[in-house]
């Protein structure tokens, strides 16, 4: 049995997260191979909501699997694909089988991903999202009912450290704090600098919140190139994209796993933020080596 | 009117320069309409819709070149007009070369004949 | 203004296939405006098809009208005689001006000849943005002036999302602007970035029930 999220926030000096994306179809062995590969390795594994609005198994259902195969699990819930009723009864559901760690995410838009002409839902905000967990929490549904049962989610939510320009984004940090989060995971950083000045912000006004510095290993100049066009709040230097057009061919990987866990050595001995939260989609079974380079195993 | 060349000349620079061409005897085809307009930029694109409609084969917009347009930009928003309606011709799958802008000054009667001859060339390859 | 945009010539053609009598129905109001069913247009039209009909042999009658604003019962009756002549009618007005026709002439079919798109404004010449989504429940107040509801993209009320592109561009199209960076702005040059502090609660989504019916309260 894996230790609460909740807990390990608390009394961990680095906490570590990874993240495992849902594949598309209804066999889940992949998850699964993910799942036992990453699941005593890290203190969270988060699992996406359609991420870059591609359709896929829920991460609710992974979500499951993790808890089944003794992980802690993280539910990333989004508000482009569901109405407050839809949210509210799924997380009903969620905490009822045990998951109760929840990131809030307002969700990429339908246009970068594969079903471009659905309906876009976004019936409540990332920010309305976190205020009615909140009111879940406190024995409420957001109608003002009664709620049979007993809730309590640890709550968390994102932020982008690299925006520019960033005062709006921070305006929006405000309000997330405001509202109340026990852990941010950030998008991915690439200037630590960035990540300390968001941290001293945060600091300023919430000295609780555990802010976890997102980490998106690249490994190539050209997968950078495009990330920076079309992944949305991804902002990868030029000076990192120099680096890796330097590296030969066939080291890419290698080479964005050496640059992920420079960073996140940093990030620990220098006590630049909480944490760490691992995306590295696509290559989940690479984790481990990023953790190892970054001597967290 | 069936199967002519309808070409709305400005009078500062085509009409004149038909003019000349017509006085040095110079060959252009017969089925050439010349209508007179005070420049070129007062031809709308119903003008030229409808000239095809009537049976027109082509249709030429002519006026002054550059910065020599007698009102300014009449030139430059006849280009315009004739571009946005090849677009309009492409869109029922007619050949938008069959409406064509050309630029000459009024004393360029060689232009003139080349400019008819070049839209008669246009109408050949269009299978007309 | 209702901003629209003439539909393509190919769905116009399959709607009008069956039909040699045609009536094209232009409006003099917002359609004109932004260039899409005045009579212009409408005169456009009218002759692209019949070109287009007649290299197809399959010749077609086309007759033109317009009315200053088709979403008038009055107004659209003075084209009454018009339309009893035709087998069908295309009309190039917004979506309540094709369905007044349409309930005043229930015997014939009438055609969108136009797709209907938003409530806009010019930026420049030629170029129309949507400004107003119609959702019953104002905002403007709270926003400076930007309305988050369809000028986001995704129609937060507390945003930006972090999706921004670089420079405060949108996530979905680098040529439009994140208008959650543009509200920032606005009430920052108006010092009221306080209003953008707020939390602001779940939106009425049922403020107008569709179809939406007002009625005005008597004199």
């Amino acid at each position: 049995m894996a230790t609460p999220f909740r807990k390990i926030l608390k009394t961990k000096d680095f906490v570590v997260t990874a993240e495992a994306a849902p594949v598309k179809g209804s066999n889940v062995s992949k998850a699964i191979e993910h799942i036992e590969l990453l699941k005593d390795k890290v203190d969270g594994l988060n699992v996406t909501d359609n991420q870059s609005s591609v359709m896929r198994y829920p991460s609710l259902g992974v979500c499951l699997l993790v808890k089944e195969h003794g992980g802690e699990p993280v539910l990333q819930v989004t508000c482009r694909d569901r109405n407050r009723l839809a949210i509210q009864a799924d997380l009903l559901f969620a905490y009822s089988r045990g998951v109760d760690n929840v990131l809030c995410l307002t969700g990429d838009s339908i246009d970068v991903g594969d079903h471009k002409e659905a309906k876009q839902v976004f019936d409540l905000d990332s920010v309305q999202l976190i205020h009615l967990i909140h009111t879940l929490n406190s024995g409420q549904d957001m109608a003002g009912n009664e709620l049979d049962g007993n809730i309590d989610f640890c709550i968390g939510t994102t932020a982008t450290p690299s925006a520019d320009p960033l005062e709006p984004q921070l305006i929006k940090v405000e309000k997330k704090l405001a509202a109340g989060v026990e852990f941010i995971q950030t998008q991915a950083v690439y200037e630590l600098d960035e990540l300390k000045r968001f941290v001293e912000f945060v600091r300023k006004i919430d000295d609780k919140v555990k802010i976890l510095g997102g980490i998106v290993p690249v490994i190539g100049a050209k997968m950078a190139a495009y990330m920076n066009d079309n992944v949305p709040g991804v902002f990868i230097p030029q000076h990192l994209i120099d680096e890796l057009a330097q590296t030969p061919k066939g080291t890419g990987v290698a080479k964005g796993i050496e640059i992920a866990a420079r960073m996140i050595r940093q990030m620990r001995e220098e006590k630049i933020c909480d944490g760490v939260h691992i995306m590295f989609i696509g290559r989940e079974e690479k984790v481990p080596d990023i953790l190892e380079a970054a001597g967290l195993l | 009117m069936n199967n002519c060349i309808v070409a709305f000349c400005c009078e500062h620079s085509a009409y004149p320069a038909a003019d000349l061409a017509g006085k040095l005897k110079l060959h252009y085809p017969e089925n050439l309409r010349i209508i007179r307009v005070p420049c070129a930029g007062r031809v709308d694109l119903i003008h030229i819709l409808k000239a095809f409609e009537k049976g027109a084969a082509a249709v030429m917009v002519m006026g002054c070149e550059g910065g020599a347009c007698h009102h300014m930009t009449g030139n430059t928003r006849a280009k315009e007009r004739v571009k946005y309606c090849n677009l309009l011709l492409r869109e029922i799958e007619a050949d938008g070369r069959l409406v064509a802008m050309f630029n000459l000054s009024p004393n360029a009667p060689h232009k003139f004949v080349g400019a008819v001859n070049e839209i008669t060339k246009r109408i050949k390859e269009s299978g007309r | 203004m209702i901003i629209a945009e003439r539909k393509p010539m190919d769905e116009i053609k399959r709607m009008l296939a069956p039909y040699k009598k045609v009536l094209v129905a232009g409006c003099g109001t917002c359609v004109t405006v932004c260039w899409a069913g005045g009579e212009k247009e409408v005169a456009i039209l009218a002759s692209q098809l019949r070109l287009a009909r007649s290299a197809e042999h399959n010749e077609i009658s086309i007759f033109e009208a317009s009315v200053e604003r088709q979403c008038e019962r009055e107004m659209v009756a003075e084209i009454k005689d018009k339309v009893t002549e035709v087998e069908a009618v295309i009309s190039l007005a917004c979506g309540a001006g094709v369905q007044t026709m349409s309930e005043m002439f229930e015997d014939k079919p009438v055609f969108p000849g136009v797709n209907t798109t938003f409530i806009g404004m010019p930026e420049k010449e030629g170029l129309w943005v949507e400004m107003c989504g119609a959702c019953g429940d104002c905002f403007l107040d709270r926003t400076g002036g930007i309305c988050p509801i369809v000028r986001c993209a995704k129609g937060l009320l507390n945003g930006p999302c972090g999706g921004t592109r670089k420079g405060g561009k949108c996530e979905i199209d680098p040529d439009k602007d994140c208008a959650w960076v543009l509200i920032y702005r606005r009430l920052e040059k108006q010092g009221r970035l306080d209003l953008m502090r707020n939390y602001y609660a779940p939106k009425n989504y049922r403020a107008v029930k569709r179809p939406g019916r007002i009625q005005a309260a008597k004199a």
